[in-house]
């Protein structure tokens, strides 16, 4: 019996979501007295994986093979499926992010586990198992019953946070039994963008709609998400528009965001766009409209012009970092 | 070759959430029914995709779990531009058994290419297509935000952290797509409204499926406390109460 957690690796290192969800399943295995098992999936060194035993995984399954540079749907949940079954995994986890959600569908049907996909938190109750999810794109949440034996979770990035619980874990390689129908799809060609924030990784994410007037007047919000190491992110028109990139925009069909500090300039705050953007910590809005839904949305507001507020904030937030 | 769009039927985006019998079931009084976003948008570039194909891709099907309440999301769908629809008749219960459904009514179809939207806005589980992909033994392809016919095969982008990639991946498959595949809906001309009332709508029975999830009950979020306003002029005392009160700088 154990709780496996998928711990996806970019370019062989581990991010803090990847330290999110073991001790999210730590959390799982406490409570239903089990350990967690971590697997990996390409080239990580004894270091780094290491690291996953301090978050509360007792064991590490390593799986290196070069055919898995890019990530195959097929080949990857059939090794997660296999390593399930291998470790007697009751629960399986793994995070709500793009690789979570092309495998984890395809895992439930492997082992026949109920999928709850988005969770926050830990179960309710381990017996029967009930756990919280988010639904109607964050305007309710659901408690959702899995009636399977064998479940799957993937969690929301951001959402339950890291504990340290200051152990060590072994490591054990592990071959995968894979054939051709496990390699359906070939990738031909990548295109990265280096340098940026990313949005989903974002701890501060400066944001800007239509109020902005045009692609133009980015700057500002470019300076002070450069000074606050944030990402910077769109309402869906400014996408539309292209003025932005699609990447950026945030909302209900665009990206579901959770960063600690989310700064909308010039976005009116259509319930479409609150879905994606309220499980922010904290939201500072900027509007000249003070019947702006988005400040309903907000924790701060601010009422006035993003043309004159933005650099009067980028100069504040100057002398708060020459201060500290 | 033919494609096929799995669509699922959502409460319009503008609804305001409630729930009835003690919090155990969506409050449907008053809502409007729209197609999925997402499957409306992958509707779009199939249509596009055909038009373009020289006659190569014969057909754009739409598919969809649900009771009959549901038909006028599909013969939305149809007056879009979808030259046939199939309805497999049954309450869709969660994920697994809509896949289920769904691999059971199109296995011996023949489809080339299945698109299915990254999820549904209403349930948000990410999971139809890919639970359909491994019932079909077939691959699957996600964060899909295009896709091309060129020289008799399709190719799509996937989205991955910081970039993209282009992937070529054996026919039939399934791409579950995102934003980007096409960034406005097709809305349905006069024309195609009149059209879609002959236009076929077979429904199919579905054989018993078990769901393995099942909605106890839902809760709205807490409210919010009222928002905090701040001078203008004093950019200052925002960044203060966001480094001390909020704690986020
Ligand atoms: C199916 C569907 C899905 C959707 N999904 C999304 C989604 O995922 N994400 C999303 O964002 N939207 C989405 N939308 C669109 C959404 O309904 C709104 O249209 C959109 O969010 C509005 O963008 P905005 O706030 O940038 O623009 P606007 O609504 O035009 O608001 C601009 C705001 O800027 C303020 N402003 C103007 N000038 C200034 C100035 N100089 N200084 C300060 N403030 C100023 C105005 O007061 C106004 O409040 C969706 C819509 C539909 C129908």
């Amino acid at each position: 019996m154990s709780v496996l957690v998928y711990t996806e690796n970019w370019d062989g290192k581990f991010k803090k979501l990847s330290f999110e969800l073991v001790s999210f399943a730590k959390g799982i295995a406490e409570m239903t007295g089990t350990s967690v098992t971590a697997l990996s999936i390409g080239n990580v060194d004894a270091e780094e994986l290491n690291k996953l035993g301090n978050y509360g995984a007792s064991k590490i399954v390593e799986v290196k093979d070069d055919r898995l540079n890019h990530l195959i749907n097929g080949a990857y949940s059939s090794i997660i499926s296999q390593v399930a079954e291998k470790e007697g995994s009751s629960v399986v986890i793994l995070s709500n992010n793009n690789t979570g959600k092309a495998l984890a569908p395809r895992v439930s049907v492997k082992l026949k586990a109920g999928l709850v996909a988005g969770v926050n938190a830990l179960p309710s109750s381990a017996n029967p198992f009930i756990i919280k999810k988010k639904a109607f794109t964050g305007k309710a949440f659901a408690n959702v019953k899995v009636k399977s034996d064998k479940k799957i979770l993937t969690l929301n990035q951001n959402s339950f946070g890291v504990k340290e619980s200051g152990g060590s874990a072994s490591v054990e390689a592990f071959s995968p039994s894979l054939n051709d129908a496990d390699f359906k799809t070939e990738v031909k060609d990548v295109h990265k963008v280096t340098g940026k924030v990313l949005l989903t990784d974002a701890e501060i994410v400066v944001s800007g709609g239509r109020g902005m007037k045009g692609p133009e007047n980015w700057g500002p919000i470019e300076e002070l998400a450069g000074l606050l190491g944030a990402a910077t992110a769109c309402s869906r028109p400014v996408s539309d528009e292209g003025w932005r990139p699609h990447e950026e925009h945030t909302g209900q069909t665009g990206k579901i965001i959770a960063p600690n500090l989310y700064i909308a300039a010039g976005i009116s705050g259509a319930i479409q766009h609150v879905a994606g953007i309220s499980s922010s910590k904290c939201i500072v809005a900027i509007n000249k409209d003070n019947e702006a839904p988005i400040f309903e949305a907000a924790d701060y507001g601010v009422i006035g012009d993003v043309m004159q507020v933005l650099p009067a904030l980028i100069d504040a937030v100057k002398s708060f970092k020459s201060e500290n | 070759m033919k494609i096929l769009i799995c669509i699922s039927n959502v409460p319009d985006t503008t609804t305001k959430i409630r729930f009835v019998n003690d919090n155990t079931a969506f409050d449907t009084n008053g809502v409007q029914w729209i197609i999925n976003p997402w499957d409306e948008l992958a509707l779009t570039r199939a249509l596009e995709l055909k038009e373009g194909s020289s006659g190569a891709i014969e057909k754009v099907s739409v598919i969809s779990v649900g009771p009959q309440s549901s038909e006028p999301t599909l013969r939305k769908a149809l007056a879009i531009g979808a030259d046939d629809a199939i309805r497999v008749n049954a309450e869709p219960k969660d994920a697994f058994a809509v896949a289920q459904q769904l691999a059971e009514a199109i296995k011996d179809e023949g489809y080339d290419l299945i698109i299915s939207g990254i999820e549904s806005s209403d349930y948000n589980g990410a999971a139809v297509g890919g639970m359909l992909a491994e019932f079909l033994g077939i691959a699957s392809v996600s964060s899909v935000s295009g896709i091309n016919f060129e020289s008799g095969g399709f190719q799509v982008k996937r989205e991955i952290d910081g970039g993209s990639e282009m992937v070529a991946a054996q026919t039939p498959f399934v791409a579950i797509i995102q934003k980007g595949v096409a960034i406005v809906p097709r809305i349905p001309s006069m024309r195609g409204i009149m059209q879609a009332r002959t236009k076929p709508l077979k429904v199919v029975e579905s054989s018993a499926t078990d769901n393995l999830t099942e909605f106890v009950d839902y809760e709205l979020p807490p409210a919010k406390a009222a928002c905090k306003m701040v001078d203008p002029e004093n950019m200052k005392e925002l960044v203060n109460l966001l480094h001390t009160e909020a704690k986020v700088l």
